[in-house]
């Protein structure tokens, strides 16, 4: 009985909270972005009339033209298929960054809320280093000792990045522990890592998907800062290697603004599409917020 | 605010600084990238040049010992070697000290200013089209790549326009001048980078100011005063803007890793010989000594400001409790 009276509640949940995303018209256009350049990092190769590592027969420094519509580099490769394939490793490295550091900060925040004492006392410190270690400089040094692989990057921006997500989570879980339900699976025999995997896990999900949003908007600018740095994986370009690369060619003081401007334009546009999704996702789990803002409105 | 929540704070801190000087002292030891390797990469060097230049560094060692030395060394301010610049690394961070400051002063008031008062505008305009303009664009700095930004500064000012030098902090090519004429040359460097620098950080005060005058509106002492007859503009500036801007007073300080994050990006892209700079320059020549000192230097500085910011909380706010 109870079971069946919970399902279209959740269902019903579910559906409010879309209904609520798609009155944030910033949210709703913000995910139309993300999709398209999520399509250019599927399909985007098809497009391209040029092998995007080929140079050679193109003249260097073009500006756009009919048969490159974003120029060519110092090398004179296409800038338009460098970008094409720039949008799938942005877009990797931030959503495996992200994957990372949500389950290390999943993880650490459950098993500190859910076990408290000690463990909860020694994971908070932890966290609270890497809180305050200065995220740039960090990441430099990490990725400068352990060298400049795409894994590497996706694990430097991972492990540096899950010190929020462990607090948030943690905070949730202390408050669900000590729901009645809990209780009562603790009474019935059930087994930590039962309730956590079937009862808390659930429970904080939607929390751990509105942090990933914010998460990875952080991941696709660390990678990009990083890249630009010198600090990117040189075989594959990504848009911050697109970045370090125009820099390093002086495409600044020589007004290539080709070459600057677009790939910069398509980090903006994937960061804002995470932020303004964020603060949609802050307005369906924060009903206070959703609150003020009508009464702001009115 | 109480003693027991002061040394709480305090000890804290303490506790980090300790794991930073655990934390860099491993970081460098343990990854792979062995520091010897890289100063003899040279096949020309002989192996008694070898030994001998693996003596002066101190890695001929084994690791436990290294660490005492390191620990001893950390705390009679000693820092090494740089392998680049075969100085001590102290002296080398100490000269590029000002430089930073240099940049980041200005930049951080002029952003706290600009921040705070776009914030007060949104807020109080809240739903309104100049809410939205500030608000907007205050998101669009703040999503902005910091570097890029510095690369159209110097693209629009100074290549297409004229108006600014591209890079460096003064014109070295003019020789000997006056103390007046070489401050000058180096404030009109010093502007772009400022002005970059000033627009980043500016979205993130936006946004805490927007949210914590918000916040504050919606309390009952703001509809007391307007009961109490008190004009709008009163009841702003008196009744809510001083407490809307205890957030915005600890970001201030709490915000210093973010204000280096920036700097780093700022200095690299401008040439600008500061600690970011530095940073870059160490990262490129893995050039490990002078990477670990400066490291260590901005963690142990950011710890610093993060207790500051905790006790100019508790403070200011008289609800925060141990």
């Amino acid at each position: 009985m109870i079971t069946e009276g919970q399902i279209p509640h959740i269902k019903n949940s579910f559906i409010g909270s879309f209904r609520v995303f798609c009155k944030n018209k910033m949210g709703v256009l913000s995910l139309i972005v993300l999709l398209f350049f999520i399509f250019i990092a599927v399909f985007g190769q098809l497009l391209v009339p040029y092998d995007p590592q080929s140079f050679g027969q193109n003249g260097i420094m073009e500006a756009p033209s009919a048969s490159h519509v974003l120029g060519t580099d110092e090398m004179g490769r296409d800038l338009f298929g460098a970008l094409v394939s720039g949008t799938r490793t942005s877009l990797l490295v931030g959503i495996f960054g992200t994957v990372i550091s949500m389950v290390v900060g999943a993880l650490i925040g459950i098993v500190s809320g859910y076990r408290g004492g000690k463990i909860d006392a020694l994971l908070m410190r932890l966290t609270d280093i890497m809180l305050v270690l200065p995220w740039l400089p960090l990441m430099l040094v990490l990725a400068a000792l352990m060298g400049s692989s795409i894994w590497n990057i996706i694990a430097v921006i991972g492990l540096t990045g899950w010190a929020q997500t462990a607090r948030i989570i943690r905070a949730q879980t202390l408050s669900i522990k000590e729901r009645q339900y809990i209780e009562r699976a603790r009474v019935i025999g059930s087994s930590d890592f039962h309730i956590i995997r079937r009862h808390i896990l659930p429970d904080v999900f939607p929390l751990i998907l509105a942090d990933a949003v914010t998460t990875a908007a952080c991941a696709i600018d660390a990678e990009t800062t990083l890249s630009f740095l010198g600090m990117g994986d040189i075989t594959r370009p990504s848009w911050g290697m697109i970045l370090h690369y125009a820099f390093e060619s002086g495409a600044a003081s020589s007004n290539a603004y080709w070459y600057l401007i677009p790939p910069g334009l398509c980090v903006l546009f994937v960061v804002l599409s995470f932020s303004y999704i964020g603060n949609a996702f802050d307005e369906i789990f924060n009903p206070r917020l959703r609150g003020r803002s009508e009464n702001g409105a009115s | 605010m109480n003693r027991r929540y002061l040394l709480k704070k305090f000890l804290q801190a303490i506790i980090t600084v300790f794991a930073v000087l655990i934390i860099n002292y491993f970081l460098f030891r343990i990854m792979p990238g062995d520091p010897l390797a890289m100063l003899v990469r040279s096949p020309s060097l002989s192996e008694e040049a070898k030994a001998s230049v693996a003596a002066m560094f101190g890695l001929d060692k084994p690791w436990y010992i290294q660490f005492f030395v390191y620990i001893k060394q950390v705390f009679t301010l000693d820092m090494g070697t740089s392998f680049i610049y075969k100085k001590p690394v102290l002296d080398i961070i100490a000269e590029r000290i000002p430089a930073t400051l240099l940049l980041t002063v200005p930049a951080e008031i002029l952003a706290v200013f600009f921040g705070c008062y776009i914030g007060m505008i949104s807020a109080w305009r809240r739903g309104t089209k100049s809410d939205v303009l500030g608000t907007g664009v205050s998101m669009v700095f703040y999503a902005m790549p910091t570097f890029w930004l510095g690369i159209l500064m110097v693209t629009f000012f100074s290549a297409t326009l004229g108006l600014f030098p591209t890079s460096g902090m003064m014109t070295t090519t003019l020789g000997d001048r006056s103390f007046w004429a070489e401050a000058g040359d180096v404030v009109v460097h010093l502007i772009l980078p400022v002005i970059t620098m000033a627009l980043v950080m500016l979205g993130n005060y936006t946004l805490v100011m927007r949210n914590s005058l918000t916040d504050v509106l919606t309390e009952d002492y703001i509809n007391t005063a307007y009961a109490k007859g008190h004009t709008a503009k009163n009841v702003l500036r008196r009744h809510a803007m001083p407490n809307a801007l205890i957030p915005v007073t600890t970001l201030i300080t709490m915000n210093l890793g973010f204000t280096i994050s920036g700097a780093l990006q700022i200095e690299t892209v401008f040439s600008w010989p500061g600690i970011g700079r530095l940073m870059y320059d160490a990262l490129q020549g893995r050039d490990y000594p002078l990477l670990q000192g400066i490291f260590l230097l901005i963690s142990i500085c950011v710890v610093g400001a993060n207790f500051l910011s905790d006790i100019l909380y508790g403070y200011l706010d008289p609800r925060v409790k141990a």
